[in-house]
């Protein structure tokens, strides 16, 4: 084992990950640990833009976009937040231009923008032309910029090093108020190197966690293999709560069947969703903007039309995409990938015929719970010094129950810069904090368990069944029983996962072993999202529940924190959930009191 | 301020669409078989061919024949891959001899009537199965200056670039780094030295891009013996980039710079 000390480790190589290694490592020794080589992170994936209200091309103003953040996430988004990114997304673009992203351009040479889901002029008037991009591959170019910008500054990249431990020590603390408790510091985390198999251990004053998402808990979905939740994880596993983990997005158009992203940026330019019956069904929806509408609403839309039987297809599961009516000059200029993965992937040519879609599982909107500082809390307010995370790893809470469309790719740009500055600043005043003893024991009895245990159980056959399960009964629509349901088959996953055999026996690229520790993680969020989801008895944004349809804001109007608690006993938990507490955190509100939402 | 688009009719509210849509009945099915070059230092210095078959879908592509064997025959079987739908660049492999990406070549694409051959991409040192050391890649990458170098005055909004100069090298802004052109170059086979043309294809598009003033440095870091010159122009590259990048045309350019010294 080897031990490495850098001030501030960043843990995870996508959007946001880089926009604070390029801050941090201008000021401050600085190391980036990635499970992937840092260009084959999923912001690549990300297609149709980044909102910034530059009112290039008519007019906008940050207030509007504040207002679009707060009411696309049903007011469950802190707003002290929204209005934070939304300000400091004029910046982003800039700097990101400035750094050499290649956006389009409008005639007279400025970065042209386009028009997105719940992004609107005039707090809902009519849509708005906010998305600065570059043709549909804004994610692309954002990953290639900001890791040829790294290249540029020498940022040190350990590469397919996976992150399997935060270390923390705990101190007693007293409150204000008097009462003692129990203070977590950050000493630095543990790594695999995937290419050996050897551990490192890495001592740092800051750790940014920038490890993305966790959409491998469905089987259809927009994320790539390696979004296995893993910083979410880690986190959980330290006692660190995460928050609002029912709230996951579903992406209206999905590939049928695939799950592969069609962005929205088609609807942006003009596409329109349509029936088994040849209606554009979004009209009776969401009158004023129709197929313009925020990522639940059209979802939602489309999973009821398919339920009441216009589905398309063999089976009538599914709803078409219809590009039919755009110049095929236009789709080519603006929508050049997504129609391209129609004819690769579905064999269907977007000119003349309308593409299958369906909706597909894509953003977690909880995470790990932060302040606008980027700062990382272990309870509702208190702070662990010199740990940060950003991007879709946390929740600081900005997309509440709903996260709008191109407001990822601004999160991780806005939040991963301040990570980053905000990183390197602690550390230049605050000193290493000391391992505890054997920092590694704990990542040594996690791969020495996976390794050895041997009851016959294979990982990709409980990952499917999970899979499966949460497709089933934890998607757009939600009900007590189908939660229960879920609870209960994870039980018997957990079970299983006692008993696996890693076939795999080597220490070189061990991938076998690595997709079992990933799946330790899928079990375990995917616990968390559904018992969150059980307790929260309202509907409200990407979480809708049957049984109680209606937002309830006297009672549901805050966010989720939920705790791994050993003293939760089946017996003692209403829900037999052993092992989750929950607790909850109000909601910052400032400007803008919760309305109906409507579209 | 101005609108750029017009805007367009509202589409109808209800169409015909055509009986056929939504594509006819099952999905077929089909056994394949892939054979596969081995190669685990840890246990034989020995590379070897092993043979899977198992019964695939229409719709599914050579990483899922590879999942399948991983996930429900041998666990060993090591190769990268992330998205899944050729973005992210990890799953370069020599597939029946030409470098593709595994997550975007249909199996019903293939002959499936013989072994489909599934190797490791030629000229990187291999580390186990389909895995290759990517690093000496990524070191000639590095090496082109592959970062927008401007020396100007810093406006305090964007830089102002022309709809024309930003279409000048939108080709090369899609490479994804995945080294299957590089890869399929057979100067790099023999002279591991040579830039590669994902290299030369990353400088171009900082070259011919407007807003840029480091062109020249980069002229005459490929302008070396080790750069463009060795290019033998035999399109190898251009086939085998999943992108569609006309990269043999990227890499004229290049030296056609050289020679004029005006990008």
């Amino acid at each position: 084992m080897q031990v490495h000390k850098y001030d501030v480790v960043i843990v995870g190589a996508g959007g946001a990950g880089m926009r604070a290694a390029i801050e941090s490592g201008q000021r401050a020794r600085t190391a980036v640990l990635t499970k992937l080589y840092p260009t084959r992170s999923h912001t690549g994936a990300a297609q149709g833009g980044m909102c910034a209200a530059l009112a290039n091309v008519e007019e906008d103003n940050w207030e509007w976009h504040t207002f679009d953040t707060v009411k696309g996430g049903d007011y469950l988004v802190d707003q002290d937040a929204a209005e934070v990114m939304a300000k400091e997304a004029i910046d982003a673009v800039i700097d990101l231009e400035k750094m050499g992203l290649p956006f389009n351009r409008t005639p007279e040479g400025r970065i042209d923008q386009r028009r997105f889901g719940g992004h609107t002029r005039d707090h809902g008037k009519a849509p708005v032309r906010r998305a600065c991009y570059a043709a549909d591959r804004t994610g692309h170019m954002i990953l290639q910029t900001l890791y040829q910008n790294c290249v540029k500054h020498n940022v040190e990249f350990y590469n397919e090093y996976y992150v399997l431990d935060l270390l923390t020590v705990e101190e007693e603390a007293t409150r204000e108020d008097g009462t003692i408790y129990l203070q977590k510091k950050t000493a630095g985390v543990v790594s695999y190197d995937l290419a050996t198999g050897e551990l490192h251990v890495f001592q740092a004053k800051s750790v940014i966690l920038a490890t993305g998402g966790a959409g491998k808990v469905f089987k259809t979905t927009s994320n790539a293999h390696t979004l296995t939740g893993d910083g979410m994880g880690i986190a959980f596993r330290k006692g660190i709560p995460l928050e609002d983990m029912e709230f996951f997005q579903f992406h209206p158009t999905g590939l049928a069947g695939l799950g592969i992203l069609l962005s929205e940026a088609a609807r942006g330019e003009g596409a329109i969703l349509r029936n088994s019956e040849g209606e554009r069904f979004m009209e009776r929806y969401a009158p004023t903007i129709k197929d313009l509408a925020p990522r639940d609403i059209v979802a939602r839309s489309m999973a009821n039309e398919v339920r009441e039987g216009r589905g398309c297809g063999p089976n009538k599961d599914y709803v078409l995409l219809d590009l039919t009516h755009l110049e095929p000059a236009h789709i080519d200029a603006k929508l050049p990938d997504i129609t391209e993965f129609a004819r690769t992937y579905l064999g269907v040519e977007p000119y003349t015929e309308p593409v299958p879609v369906f909706p597909t599982a894509h953003y977690a909107m909880g995470g790990v719970p932060t302040n606008i500082a980027t700062e990382v809390l272990q309870d509702n307010d208190t702070v662990i010094p010199g740990l940060y995370a950003a991007g879709e790893v946390a929740c600081v809470s900005v997309h509440g129950s709903n996260r709008l469309g191109t407001n990822s790719l601004l999160d991780i740009n806005v939040f991963g810069k301040r990570a980053g500055v905000a990183a390197a600043e602690y550390a230049k005043t605050a000193d290493f904090v000391d391992l505890p003893e054997n920092p590694e024991a704990a990542t040594v009895a996690l791969l020495e368990h996976v390794r050895t245990s041997d009851g016959g159980e294979k990982v990709a056959l409980i990952r499917k069944d999970l899979q499966d399960t949460m497709d089933a009964n934890m998607q757009v629509f939600r009900t007590a029983e189908s939660i229960d349901k879920v609870l209960a088959d994870i039980a018997s996953f957990e079970e299983r996962y006692s008993r696996i055999t890693v076939q795999d026996k080597g220490k070189r690229f061990n991938l076998d072993l690595l997709e079992a520790v990933e799946l330790g993680f899928l079990l375990e969020l995917a616990k968390v999202m559904t018992v969150a989801a059980l307790h929260r008895q309202e509907s409200r944004g990407g979480h809708y529940r049957e049984d109680f349809p209606d937002r309830d804001d006297e009672n549901f109007m805050k966010h989720s924190m939920a705790y791994l608690d050993s003293n939760v006993t089946v017996e003692s938990s209403a829900e037999s959930i052993a092992g989750i507490r929950l607790e909850t955190k109000p909601v910052v509100v400032t400007r803008y009191q919760p309305m109906v939402r409507k579209y | 301020m101005s609108t750029v688009e017009t805007e367009l009719p509202e589409p109808a509210s209800k169409i015909e669409l055509p009986a056929h849509l939504g594509g006819g009945g099952e999905i077929p099915t089909f056994d394949v078989t892939l054979k596969v070059r081995r190669y685990d230092p840890e246990f034989s210095e020995e590379s070897k061919w092993e043979e899977f078959t198992m019964t695939m879908y229409g719709t599914d592509r050579v990483l899922d024949a590879l999942h399948k064997v991983k996930w429900e025959q041998d666990g060993s079987l090591s190769f990268r891959r992330s998205c899944a739908h050729g973005v992210c660049g990890s799953d370069a492999m020599r597939i029946n001899g030409r470098n593709r990406l595994a997550c975007k070549t249909l199996l019903k694409d293939l002959d499936t009537s013989k072994p489909i051959t599934v190797e490791p991409i030629k000229g990187l040192p291999v580390e186990k199965d389909l895995i290759v050391d990517m690093e000496p890649f990524f070191q000639s990458f590095r090496e082109v200056m592959p970062f927008l170098v401007n020396r100007g005055h810093e406006p305090s909004k964007e830089r102002l670039q022309s709809a024309e100069d930003r279409e000048r090298f939108d080709d090369t802004t899609k490479c994804i780094l995945c080294a299957a052109c590089t890869s399929s170059c057979p100067v790099f086979w023999t002279d591991g030295q040579y830039f590669g043309p994902a290299a030369i294809v990353n400088a171009h598009r900082f070259i011919f891009d407007s807003r840029d003033d480091a062109g020249d440095m980069r002229l005459e870091i490929l302008n070396d013996k080790e750069g463009v010159w060795r290019c033998r122009t035999t399109f190898n590259c251009s086939e085998a980039c999943p992108r569609g990048i006309q990269v043999t045309q990227a890499i004229a350019e290049v030296k056609q710079a050289i020679l004029s010294r005006q990008i």
